[in-house]
């Protein structure tokens, strides 16, 4: 039976793993049960900052802790990480300050609070500021693994976790997850599907389900989507011929944009980009709003049919 | 660092005539703003202020965040009246590639602590830096400078709750109280009202001065200092007027962010002791 975990309880547990580092620092916005910060707070009381229901304030306290050699973990909500979004843009992306951004519960995946607190458009807002290295891993070893790398990075980051448990695809695998490197988790020679965070394992079931028509499809878990990988793209492309994206997220401005990005430029192939069809999420089960929003794993692999259908 | 009231008035005179020259030469920028703060930074960087010039990154130094960015011209004056810059380094204000970026910015300047521009941040960005020296042991400050227009971003709200909150006595705020922001004067774009009860009901201790008037400068910042008003946030209400030092650039909204031309330079040259009449 595969191991269930959501990503935040990854990155909760990297918190504590990166205690040992005197520099590292957590500031919450009265979210911390929910990021999972609060084994933080329970450990490490003076190094955890309460910035109450305050976004704005959280992410500047953060550059000016950045500034003075500490190494902040903020995070709140994916959506709310968006009220902040000049902050991080200004105070830290502008002036480079290594403040490290979590925000949970991203995507329609989070379910039945409804669209106020479903993020569609965090990983396309962020990927537009320079500096900021953008990631939206898959399960909690990842997460937990990305999270680890942080303090060596040097520069502000955004990752986006997400509520709800997935299926987990990395256990014993933690030395293979490297920010900025896709990983491939089936090969593949018809079509190549390129995921991130919850849609990684609905593209292992569409590439099960497409196995059994003939068609072996590769799955790529984009965990970094900026910087993109684009030497692995490359190689897909030139493997497979065909590419789809998959994303919980609005089909603009996410990963499918950064793949498009990447291949206009470079070798090209068809795309097909499932993601949010640019619209609000609503209340439901995650499982309920994969399907409203088209983006489980039937979407998925009638997408790959129709990339291959373009070669 | 002792400094007669003579001296330091004869510091903030002669970042006058640099802050005219500067926005005279770009024939741009933010002129009101920095003559009123000038007097309060002038006094600041030569009596309290523990920075190196010949090392301005120096970890344990006081921090100063000038929240109002885009009042540079006042900081670029300072700083090369100290020595972190060069006079000759204040002619590339606003020019590219120029130390002096129209907004104060860290990656450009030596000096500067936080790359500023957009109002309602560097009270934060100060708290996160008192929050740092706390963690450090270190008994460093960090000085913010706000002005009053930029007091209806609400995120200077949320930072003023969560320093006092946390009872950050290393955290330093002057406020710039010169009555006029970008389109007219405060009373008519947003009215604030009780401005010191506002900060005392945030949990702050709260002084008022003549923000032009060096001995009263000297005595708000000896209150930011004093062991009593550190146990938590403390602000100086300073009320100066906008365009301070030059006559016709005084209490004129229209010299928030204008250059003065040549014929007004020339007379605020005079006014400045500078040149003759």
């Amino acid at each position: 039976m595969t191991r269930m975990a959501a990503t935040r309880d990854g990155y909760g547990q990297a918190l504590l793993d990166l205690a040992d580092n005197e520099k590292v620092v957590v500031l919450e916005a009265d979210l911390g049960k929910s990021t999972k910060s609060l084994h933080f707070r329970k450990a490490y009381p003076d190094r955890t900052i309460s910035c109450g229901i305050g976004e704005q304030n959280m992410l500047l306290v953060g550059a000016g802790l950045a500034a003075s050699g500490y190494i902040p973990f903020a995070s709140t909500f994916a959506i709310f990480t968006e009220r902040a979004f000049e902050q991080m843009r200004n105070g830290v992306a502008r002036p480079n300050l290594a403040v490290h951004l979590c925000g949970s519960h991203g995507g329609t995946h989070t379910g039945t609070d409804g669209s106020s607190a479903q993020s569609i458009e965090d990983l396309a807002v962020f990927r537009t500021l320079p500096n900021v290295v953008v990631m939206h891993p898959c399960d909690d070893v990842s997460t937990r693994s990305l999270t680890m790398q942080l303090p060596d990075l040097g520069k502000p980051s955004y990752m986006r976790t997400a509520r709800n448990k997935t299926p987990v695809l990395y256990d014993g695998r933690e030395d293979e997850i490297q920010i900025g490197k896709g990983i491939v988790l089936r090969e593949g020679e018809d079509v190549a599907i390129i995921a991130c965070g919850v849609l990684v394992s609905e593209s292992l079931k569409a590439a099960d389900a497409l196995a059994k028509e003939g068609i072996n499809a590769a799955v790529v878990d984009m965990h970094t989507l900026k910087p993109i990988d684009g030497e692995l793209i490359d190689s897909l492309v030139a493997q497979c011929g065909a590419l789809v994206t998959a994303e919980d997220h609005n089909v603009i401005g996410g990963l499918g944009s950064a793949v498009a990005e990447h291949i206009v430029a470079n070798s090209f192939a068809p795309l097909e980009m499932v993601g949010v069809p640019d619209r609000f999420g609503e209340s439901g089960q995650a499982d309920e709003m994969l399907e409203v929003m088209g983006i489980s794993a039937p979407y998925i692999a009638n997408a790959a049919k129709e990339a291959i259908a373009r070669k | 660092m002792p400094k007669t009231i003579t001296e330091l008035e004869e510091i903030a005179r002669k970042c006058r005539v640099e802050i005219v020259k500067m926005v005279h030469r770009a024939q741009a920028g933010h002129p009101g703003g920095s003559l009123s703060e000038i007097d309060l930074l002038a006094a600041l960087y030569a009596t309290r202020m523990r920075v190196r010039s010949d090392e301005p990154d120096w970890p344990d130094r006081d921090r100063f965040i000038l929240s109002k960015g885009h009042a540079s011209p006042g900081m670029y004056a300072i700083l090369a009246e100290m020595g972190f810059i060069s006079h000759e380094d204040l002619k590339s204000y606003r020019i590219l590639g120029g130390v002096c970026q129209g907004h104060v910015d860290m990656k450009w300047c030596p000096g500067v602590d936080f790359s500023a521009g957009s109002l309602g941040m560097g009270l934060s960005f100060g708290m996160g830096c008192a929050s740092a020296a706390r963690l450090d042991k270190s008994d460093r400050r960090a000085f913010v400078m706000i002005g009053d227009g930029e007091m209806q971003e609400g995120s200077v709200w949320e930072a003023a709750m969560a320093a006092a909150h946390h009872e950050l006595g290393n955290l330093k705020v002057i406020l710039d109280r010169n009555r006029i922001q970008n389109d007219d004067f405060c009373e008519e774009q947003m009215r604030m009202f009780d401005i010191p009860a506002k900060w005392k009901a945030f949990g702050w201790n709260v002084k008022e001065i003549d923000g032009h008037n060096m001995n009263e400068i000297m005595e708000g910042l000896d209150f930011l200092e004093a062991p009593e008003n550190c146990n938590g946030p403390s602000i100086l209400i300073a009320h100066t007027i906008k365009g301070g030092g030059i006559s016709y650039m005084e209490n004129n909204p229209s010299f928030h962010g204008a250059a003065p031309n040549d014929e007004q330079f020339h007379q605020a040259m005079i006014e400045l002791g500078e040149v003759e009449a």
